[in-house]
Protein backbone atom coordinates (compact mmCIF):
# COMPACT_ATOMS: atom_id res chain seq x y z
CA UNK A 1 0.00 0.00 0.00
CA UNK A 2 2.88 2.33 -0.75
CA UNK A 3 0.89 4.25 -3.33
CA UNK A 4 -1.76 5.75 -1.04
CA UNK A 5 -1.18 9.45 -0.62
CA UNK A 6 -1.05 10.90 2.87
CA UNK A 7 -4.02 13.19 2.27
CA UNK A 8 -6.17 10.28 1.16
CA UNK A 9 -5.21 8.21 4.19
CA UNK A 10 -6.19 11.08 6.47
CA UNK A 11 -9.53 11.59 4.73
CA UNK A 12 -10.17 7.86 4.67
CA UNK A 13 -9.62 7.24 8.37
CA UNK A 14 -11.28 10.49 9.46
CA UNK A 15 -14.45 10.63 7.39
CA UNK A 16 -15.00 7.90 4.81
CA UNK A 17 -14.28 4.97 7.08
CA UNK A 18 -14.87 6.71 10.37
CA UNK A 19 -13.71 4.41 13.18
CA UNK A 20 -16.84 4.79 15.26
CA UNK A 21 -19.55 5.03 12.66
CA UNK A 22 -18.43 2.53 10.07
CA UNK A 23 -15.98 0.20 11.85
CA UNK A 24 -17.86 0.18 15.18
CA UNK A 25 -14.71 0.70 17.19
CA UNK A 26 -14.86 2.60 20.45
CA UNK A 27 -18.62 2.36 20.84
CA UNK A 28 -18.44 2.21 24.64
CA UNK A 29 -17.07 5.75 25.16
CA UNK A 30 -19.08 6.91 22.18
CA UNK A 31 -22.31 5.99 23.97
CA UNK A 32 -21.07 6.45 27.52
CA UNK A 33 -19.24 9.77 27.52
CA UNK A 34 -21.27 11.66 24.95
CA UNK A 35 -23.75 13.19 27.38
CA UNK A 36 -22.13 16.62 27.45
CA UNK A 37 -20.27 18.48 24.74
CA UNK A 38 -17.51 19.56 27.09
CA UNK A 39 -16.59 16.11 28.39
CA UNK A 40 -16.94 14.67 24.90
CA UNK A 41 -14.30 17.12 23.65
CA UNK A 42 -11.87 16.13 26.39
CA UNK A 43 -12.48 12.45 25.80
CA UNK A 44 -11.90 12.91 22.09
CA UNK A 45 -8.64 14.76 22.70
CA UNK A 46 -7.33 12.17 25.15
CA UNK A 47 -8.19 9.31 22.80
CA UNK A 48 -6.60 11.04 19.82
CA UNK A 49 -3.43 11.60 21.81
CA UNK A 50 -3.18 8.01 23.01
CA UNK A 51 -3.87 6.85 19.45
CA UNK A 52 -0.90 8.84 18.21
CA UNK A 53 1.44 7.50 20.89
CA UNK A 54 0.34 3.89 20.57
CA UNK A 55 0.50 4.03 16.79
CA UNK A 56 4.17 5.01 16.95
CA UNK A 57 4.85 2.30 19.56
CA UNK A 58 2.98 -0.32 17.56
CA UNK A 59 4.99 0.50 14.46
CA UNK A 60 8.28 0.11 16.34
CA UNK A 61 7.16 -3.16 17.96
CA UNK A 62 5.98 -4.62 14.69
CA UNK A 63 9.28 -3.86 12.97
CA UNK A 64 11.09 -5.56 15.83
CA UNK A 65 8.81 -8.61 15.86
CA UNK A 66 9.02 -9.09 12.11
CA UNK A 67 12.81 -8.95 12.37
CA UNK A 68 12.82 -11.79 14.91
CA UNK A 69 9.92 -13.66 13.24
CA UNK A 70 7.78 -13.52 16.34
CA UNK A 71 4.54 -12.34 14.75
CA UNK A 72 2.39 -14.56 16.92
CA UNK A 73 3.32 -12.41 19.91
CA UNK A 74 1.99 -9.32 18.20
CA UNK A 75 -1.35 -9.13 19.98
CA UNK A 76 0.08 -9.62 23.46
CA UNK A 77 2.80 -7.04 22.81
CA UNK A 78 0.37 -4.50 21.40
CA UNK A 79 -2.02 -4.68 24.30
CA UNK A 80 0.79 -4.50 26.84
CA UNK A 81 2.30 -1.52 25.04
CA UNK A 82 -1.03 0.30 24.87
CA UNK A 83 -1.66 -0.26 28.56
CA UNK A 84 1.77 1.10 29.44
CA UNK A 85 1.45 3.97 26.96
CA UNK A 86 -1.72 5.05 28.71
CA UNK A 87 0.04 4.86 32.07
CA UNK A 88 2.97 6.85 30.70
CA UNK A 89 0.74 9.52 29.22
CA UNK A 90 -1.03 9.79 32.53
CA UNK A 91 2.23 10.21 34.45
CA UNK A 92 3.76 12.71 32.02
CA UNK A 93 0.59 14.74 31.97
CA UNK A 94 0.39 14.78 35.74
CA UNK A 95 3.94 16.10 35.95
CA UNK A 96 3.87 18.74 33.23
CA UNK A 97 0.29 19.85 32.89
CA UNK A 98 -1.78 19.24 36.03
CA UNK A 99 -4.72 21.26 34.67
CA UNK A 100 -5.09 19.07 31.63
CA UNK A 101 -4.59 16.02 33.82
CA UNK A 102 -7.43 17.07 36.06
CA UNK A 103 -9.67 17.69 33.06
CA UNK A 104 -8.96 14.29 31.54
CA UNK A 105 -8.17 12.39 34.73
CA UNK A 106 -10.96 9.85 34.91
CA UNK A 107 -11.03 9.16 31.18
CA UNK A 108 -7.43 8.20 30.70
CA UNK A 109 -7.45 4.74 32.33
CA UNK A 110 -10.65 3.90 30.45
CA UNK A 111 -8.88 4.36 27.15
CA UNK A 112 -6.88 1.14 27.61
CA UNK A 113 -9.94 -0.96 26.92
CA UNK A 114 -11.07 1.23 24.04
CA UNK A 115 -11.04 -1.03 21.02
CA UNK A 116 -10.39 1.90 18.68
CA UNK A 117 -6.79 2.06 19.93
CA UNK A 118 -6.01 -1.63 19.44
CA UNK A 119 -8.01 -1.60 16.21
CA UNK A 120 -5.87 1.21 14.87
CA UNK A 121 -2.66 -0.64 15.72
CA UNK A 122 -3.94 -3.82 14.03
CA UNK A 123 -5.27 -2.08 10.92
CA UNK A 124 -2.05 -0.21 10.26
CA UNK A 125 -0.19 -3.50 10.52
CA UNK A 126 -2.56 -5.29 8.13
CA UNK A 127 -2.29 -2.50 5.60
CA UNK A 128 1.49 -2.44 5.86
CA UNK A 129 1.70 1.30 6.21
CA UNK A 130 5.06 3.00 6.40
CA UNK A 131 5.96 5.07 9.45
CA UNK A 132 4.70 8.37 8.03
CA UNK A 133 1.57 6.73 6.68
CA UNK A 134 0.68 5.18 10.03
CA UNK A 135 1.28 8.50 11.74
CA UNK A 136 -1.18 10.22 9.41
CA UNK A 137 -3.59 7.29 9.74
CA UNK A 138 -3.63 7.61 13.52
CA UNK A 139 -4.06 11.39 13.30
CA UNK A 140 -7.04 10.91 11.00
CA UNK A 141 -8.55 8.25 13.22
CA UNK A 142 -8.20 10.49 16.27
CA UNK A 143 -9.79 13.42 14.48
CA UNK A 144 -12.59 11.18 13.24
CA UNK A 145 -13.25 9.85 16.74
CA UNK A 146 -13.36 13.37 18.18
CA UNK A 147 -15.66 14.50 15.38
CA UNK A 148 -18.07 11.60 15.88
CA UNK A 149 -18.24 11.85 19.65
CA UNK A 150 -18.76 15.63 19.51
CA UNK A 151 -21.50 15.37 16.91
CA UNK A 152 -23.20 12.79 19.08
CA UNK A 153 -22.84 14.94 22.21
CA UNK A 154 -24.31 17.95 20.42
CA UNK A 155 -27.28 15.91 19.28
CA UNK A 156 -27.85 14.44 22.72
CA UNK A 157 -27.70 17.86 24.38
CA UNK A 158 -30.48 19.04 22.11
CA UNK A 159 -32.39 15.83 22.64
CA UNK A 160 -32.40 16.28 26.41
CA UNK A 161 -34.97 19.02 25.87
CA UNK A 162 -37.18 16.97 23.59
CA UNK A 163 -40.14 14.97 24.76
CA UNK A 164 -39.77 11.32 23.86
CA UNK A 165 -41.85 8.28 24.83
CA UNK A 166 -40.61 6.86 28.11
CA UNK A 167 -39.68 3.46 26.61
CA UNK A 168 -37.22 4.97 24.17
CA UNK A 169 -35.25 6.98 26.70
CA UNK A 170 -31.61 6.07 27.25
CA UNK A 171 -29.60 3.61 25.23
CA UNK A 172 -32.23 2.79 22.61
CA UNK A 173 -32.57 6.41 21.55
CA UNK A 174 -28.79 6.94 21.48
CA UNK A 175 -28.40 3.91 19.24
CA UNK A 176 -31.04 5.17 16.82
CA UNK A 177 -29.25 8.52 16.71
CA UNK A 178 -25.95 6.80 16.07
CA UNK A 179 -27.61 4.89 13.24
CA UNK A 180 -28.77 8.12 11.63
CA UNK A 181 -25.29 9.65 12.01
CA UNK A 182 -23.77 6.55 10.47
CA UNK A 183 -26.25 6.79 7.62
CA UNK A 184 -25.07 10.35 7.06
CA UNK A 185 -21.42 9.34 7.03
CA UNK A 186 -22.18 6.61 4.50
CA UNK A 187 -22.77 9.41 2.04
CA UNK A 188 -19.02 10.04 1.98
CA UNK A 189 -18.38 6.52 0.70
CA UNK A 190 -18.31 7.80 -2.85
CA UNK A 191 -15.13 9.72 -2.11
CA UNK A 192 -13.04 6.58 -2.36
CA UNK A 193 -12.41 3.20 -0.76
CA UNK B 1 -7.86 -11.65 46.70
CA UNK B 2 -5.26 -13.38 48.83
CA UNK B 3 -7.73 -15.11 51.10
CA UNK B 4 -11.00 -16.70 50.17
CA UNK B 5 -13.07 -16.23 53.29
CA UNK B 6 -16.40 -17.13 51.78
CA UNK B 7 -17.34 -20.78 51.86
CA UNK B 8 -18.04 -22.30 48.51
CA UNK B 9 -21.40 -21.08 47.36
CA UNK B 10 -23.66 -23.71 45.95
CA UNK B 11 -23.82 -23.54 42.19
CA UNK B 12 -27.44 -23.14 41.29
CA UNK B 13 -29.20 -22.75 38.00
CA UNK B 14 -29.12 -19.01 38.66
CA UNK B 15 -25.35 -18.89 38.31
CA UNK B 16 -25.86 -19.92 34.71
CA UNK B 17 -29.13 -18.19 33.94
CA UNK B 18 -28.05 -14.78 35.25
CA UNK B 19 -25.75 -14.34 32.32
CA UNK B 20 -28.23 -15.59 29.76
CA UNK B 21 -31.15 -13.44 30.72
CA UNK B 22 -31.23 -11.30 33.86
CA UNK B 23 -27.76 -9.84 33.40
CA UNK B 24 -27.46 -10.36 29.67
CA UNK B 25 -24.15 -8.68 28.82
CA UNK B 26 -25.44 -7.00 25.69
CA UNK B 27 -29.08 -6.16 26.26
CA UNK B 28 -28.94 -5.35 29.96
CA UNK B 29 -25.37 -4.32 30.76
CA UNK B 30 -24.56 -2.82 27.33
CA UNK B 31 -21.06 -4.29 27.30
CA UNK B 32 -19.00 -5.50 24.39
CA UNK B 33 -20.94 -3.48 21.86
CA UNK B 34 -18.23 -3.27 19.22
CA UNK B 35 -18.27 -6.90 18.03
CA UNK B 36 -22.03 -7.05 18.54
CA UNK B 37 -22.54 -4.36 15.97
CA UNK B 38 -19.67 -5.13 13.67
CA UNK B 39 -19.89 -8.85 12.91
CA UNK B 40 -23.63 -9.45 12.97
CA UNK B 41 -24.27 -8.85 9.29
CA UNK B 42 -24.83 -12.58 8.83
CA UNK B 43 -25.87 -15.44 11.07
CA UNK B 44 -22.76 -17.50 10.33
CA UNK B 45 -20.47 -14.65 11.42
CA UNK B 46 -22.54 -14.09 14.53
CA UNK B 47 -22.33 -17.75 15.56
CA UNK B 48 -18.58 -17.89 14.95
CA UNK B 49 -17.99 -14.75 16.96
CA UNK B 50 -20.22 -15.99 19.78
CA UNK B 51 -18.36 -19.30 19.96
CA UNK B 52 -14.94 -17.66 19.83
CA UNK B 53 -15.81 -15.20 22.59
CA UNK B 54 -17.35 -17.94 24.74
CA UNK B 55 -14.22 -20.05 24.38
CA UNK B 56 -11.93 -17.18 25.41
CA UNK B 57 -14.28 -16.31 28.26
CA UNK B 58 -14.32 -19.90 29.57
CA UNK B 59 -10.58 -20.45 29.34
CA UNK B 60 -9.57 -17.12 30.79
CA UNK B 61 -12.08 -17.39 33.64
CA UNK B 62 -10.82 -20.85 34.50
CA UNK B 63 -7.18 -19.75 34.49
CA UNK B 64 -7.84 -16.54 36.41
CA UNK B 65 -9.80 -18.37 39.08
CA UNK B 66 -7.11 -21.05 39.34
CA UNK B 67 -4.42 -18.42 39.78
CA UNK B 68 -6.49 -16.05 41.89
CA UNK B 69 -4.36 -16.57 44.97
CA UNK B 70 -1.08 -16.28 43.08
CA UNK B 71 -1.69 -13.02 41.23
CA UNK B 72 -0.51 -9.93 43.14
CA UNK B 73 -3.27 -7.39 43.51
CA UNK B 74 -1.35 -4.45 42.03
CA UNK B 75 -0.73 -6.03 38.64
CA UNK B 76 -3.91 -8.05 38.38
CA UNK B 77 -5.44 -6.14 35.45
CA UNK B 78 -2.26 -6.46 33.40
CA UNK B 79 -2.09 -10.18 34.21
CA UNK B 80 -5.69 -10.71 33.18
CA UNK B 81 -5.08 -8.92 29.90
CA UNK B 82 -2.05 -11.05 29.12
CA UNK B 83 -4.01 -14.23 29.92
CA UNK B 84 -6.89 -13.12 27.70
CA UNK B 85 -4.55 -12.11 24.88
CA UNK B 86 -2.93 -15.55 24.95
CA UNK B 87 -6.24 -17.33 24.45
CA UNK B 88 -7.31 -14.87 21.79
CA UNK B 89 -4.11 -15.59 19.86
CA UNK B 90 -4.94 -19.31 20.05
CA UNK B 91 -8.47 -18.70 18.74
CA UNK B 92 -7.12 -16.45 16.01
CA UNK B 93 -4.82 -19.15 14.66
CA UNK B 94 -7.45 -21.90 15.06
CA UNK B 95 -10.03 -19.99 13.03
CA UNK B 96 -7.42 -19.24 10.40
CA UNK B 97 -6.71 -22.97 10.17
CA UNK B 98 -10.36 -24.04 10.01
CA UNK B 99 -11.78 -21.56 7.54
CA UNK B 100 -9.95 -18.77 5.80
CA UNK B 101 -13.21 -17.30 4.48
CA UNK B 102 -14.54 -16.92 7.98
CA UNK B 103 -11.23 -15.45 9.10
CA UNK B 104 -11.38 -12.83 6.38
CA UNK B 105 -15.04 -12.06 7.11
CA UNK B 106 -14.40 -11.46 10.79
CA UNK B 107 -11.19 -9.58 10.10
CA UNK B 108 -9.56 -7.77 12.98
CA UNK B 109 -12.55 -8.44 15.20
CA UNK B 110 -11.19 -11.80 16.30
CA UNK B 111 -8.11 -10.12 17.73
CA UNK B 112 -10.26 -7.37 19.17
CA UNK B 113 -11.87 -9.93 21.50
CA UNK B 114 -9.00 -8.93 23.81
CA UNK B 115 -10.59 -5.57 24.53
CA UNK B 116 -14.11 -6.97 24.90
CA UNK B 117 -15.16 -5.55 28.26
CA UNK B 118 -17.28 -8.62 29.06
CA UNK B 119 -14.24 -10.85 29.42
CA UNK B 120 -12.18 -8.49 31.54
CA UNK B 121 -15.29 -7.67 33.54
CA UNK B 122 -15.92 -11.35 34.30
CA UNK B 123 -12.30 -11.91 35.26
CA UNK B 124 -12.31 -8.96 37.64
CA UNK B 125 -15.80 -9.25 39.07
CA UNK B 126 -16.36 -12.99 39.23
CA UNK B 127 -13.49 -15.31 38.42
CA UNK B 128 -11.03 -13.61 40.79
CA UNK B 129 -13.35 -14.24 43.75
CA UNK B 130 -14.88 -17.63 43.07
CA UNK B 131 -13.88 -21.22 42.71
CA UNK B 132 -13.14 -22.62 39.31
CA UNK B 133 -16.37 -24.57 38.81
CA UNK B 134 -18.54 -21.63 39.80
CA UNK B 135 -16.71 -19.25 37.48
CA UNK B 136 -16.84 -21.79 34.66
CA UNK B 137 -20.61 -22.08 34.99
CA UNK B 138 -20.98 -18.32 35.26
CA UNK B 139 -18.89 -17.58 32.20
CA UNK B 140 -20.69 -20.29 30.26
CA UNK B 141 -23.90 -18.42 31.03
CA UNK B 142 -22.39 -15.10 30.03
CA UNK B 143 -21.03 -16.60 26.83
CA UNK B 144 -24.42 -18.10 26.03
CA UNK B 145 -26.09 -14.75 26.69
CA UNK B 146 -23.60 -12.98 24.45
CA UNK B 147 -24.08 -15.54 21.67
CA UNK B 148 -27.83 -15.28 22.02
CA UNK B 149 -27.65 -11.51 21.60
CA UNK B 150 -25.39 -11.85 18.57
CA UNK B 151 -27.81 -14.37 17.08
CA UNK B 152 -30.79 -12.05 17.71
CA UNK B 153 -29.09 -9.26 15.82
CA UNK B 154 -27.52 -11.42 13.15
CA UNK B 155 -30.72 -13.20 12.16
CA UNK B 156 -32.76 -10.00 11.89
CA UNK B 157 -30.06 -8.24 9.90
CA UNK B 158 -29.46 -11.11 7.49
CA UNK B 159 -33.18 -11.71 7.03
CA UNK B 160 -33.99 -8.11 6.24
CA UNK B 161 -30.81 -7.13 4.50
CA UNK B 162 -30.27 -10.18 2.35
CA UNK B 163 -33.50 -12.18 2.51
CA UNK B 164 -31.60 -15.26 3.67
CA UNK B 165 -30.99 -17.15 6.88
CA UNK B 166 -27.66 -18.98 7.18
CA UNK B 167 -27.36 -18.60 3.42
CA UNK B 168 -30.73 -20.17 2.53
CA UNK B 169 -33.28 -17.97 0.80
CA UNK B 170 -36.30 -17.46 3.00
CA UNK B 171 -38.47 -15.14 1.00
CA UNK B 172 -39.58 -15.67 -2.57
CA UNK B 173 -37.96 -14.44 -5.73
CA UNK B 174 -39.62 -11.07 -5.59
CA UNK B 175 -38.11 -10.04 -2.27
CA UNK B 176 -36.32 -6.74 -2.50
CA UNK B 177 -33.41 -6.82 -0.02
CA UNK B 178 -33.32 -3.95 2.46
CA UNK B 179 -29.59 -3.67 2.07
CA UNK B 180 -29.08 -0.86 4.57
CA UNK B 181 -29.60 -3.50 7.27
CA UNK B 182 -26.34 -5.29 6.54
CA UNK B 183 -24.46 -2.00 6.26
CA UNK B 184 -23.17 -0.21 9.39
CA UNK B 185 -26.27 1.92 10.12
CA UNK B 186 -28.43 -1.22 10.18
CA UNK B 187 -26.47 -2.53 13.16
CA UNK B 188 -27.32 0.53 15.20
CA UNK B 189 -30.96 0.46 14.12
CA UNK B 190 -31.52 -3.23 14.86
CA UNK B 191 -29.85 -3.11 18.27
CA UNK B 192 -31.85 0.03 19.08
CA UNK B 193 -35.03 -1.75 18.04
CA UNK B 194 -34.26 -4.76 20.27
CA UNK B 195 -33.58 -2.46 23.22
CA UNK B 196 -36.87 -0.65 22.54
CA UNK B 197 -38.70 -3.97 22.53
CA UNK B 198 -37.18 -5.03 25.85
CA UNK B 199 -37.87 -1.64 27.43
CA UNK B 200 -41.47 -1.86 26.27
CA UNK B 201 -41.90 -5.38 27.67
CA UNK B 202 -40.38 -4.30 30.97
CA UNK B 203 -42.64 -1.29 31.23
CA UNK B 204 -45.71 -3.36 30.42
CA UNK B 205 -44.77 -5.87 33.08
CA UNK B 206 -44.22 -3.13 35.65
CA UNK B 207 -47.56 -1.57 34.80
CA UNK B 208 -49.33 -4.91 35.08
CA UNK B 209 -47.70 -5.52 38.45
CA UNK B 210 -48.78 -2.09 39.65
CA UNK B 211 -52.32 -2.70 38.50
CA UNK B 212 -52.45 -6.06 40.22
CA UNK B 213 -51.20 -4.48 43.42
CA UNK B 214 -53.87 -1.82 43.30
CA UNK B 215 -56.64 -4.35 42.80
CA UNK B 216 -55.23 -6.50 45.54
CA UNK B 217 -55.01 -3.51 47.91
CA UNK B 218 -58.59 -2.31 47.60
Amino acid sequence: MEHESLGFIFLNSCIINNFVLSYFLGICPFLGVSGKLDTAWHMGLATAFVMLVSSVCAFAINTLLVQFELEYLRLICYIAVIASAVQLVEMVMKKFSPTLFRALGIFLPLITTNCAILGLALFQTFREYSFLQSLVYSLGAGTGFTLAIMLMAGLRERLALAQVPSVSQGAALSLMLAGLLSLGFMGFAGLGG
Amino acid sequence: MAADPKPAQPITMDTFLDGVWRENPVFVMLLGMCPVLAVTNSVANAIAMGLATTFVLLCSSALVSLLRNAIPKQVRIATYIVIIATFVTIVDYVIQAISLDLYNALGAFIQLIVVNCIILGRAEAYASRHRMTASLVNSLGMGAGFSLALLCLGSVRELLGNGTLLGFAVFGERFQPWSIMILPPGGFFVLGAWLLLFAWLKERKARAAQKGERIHGT
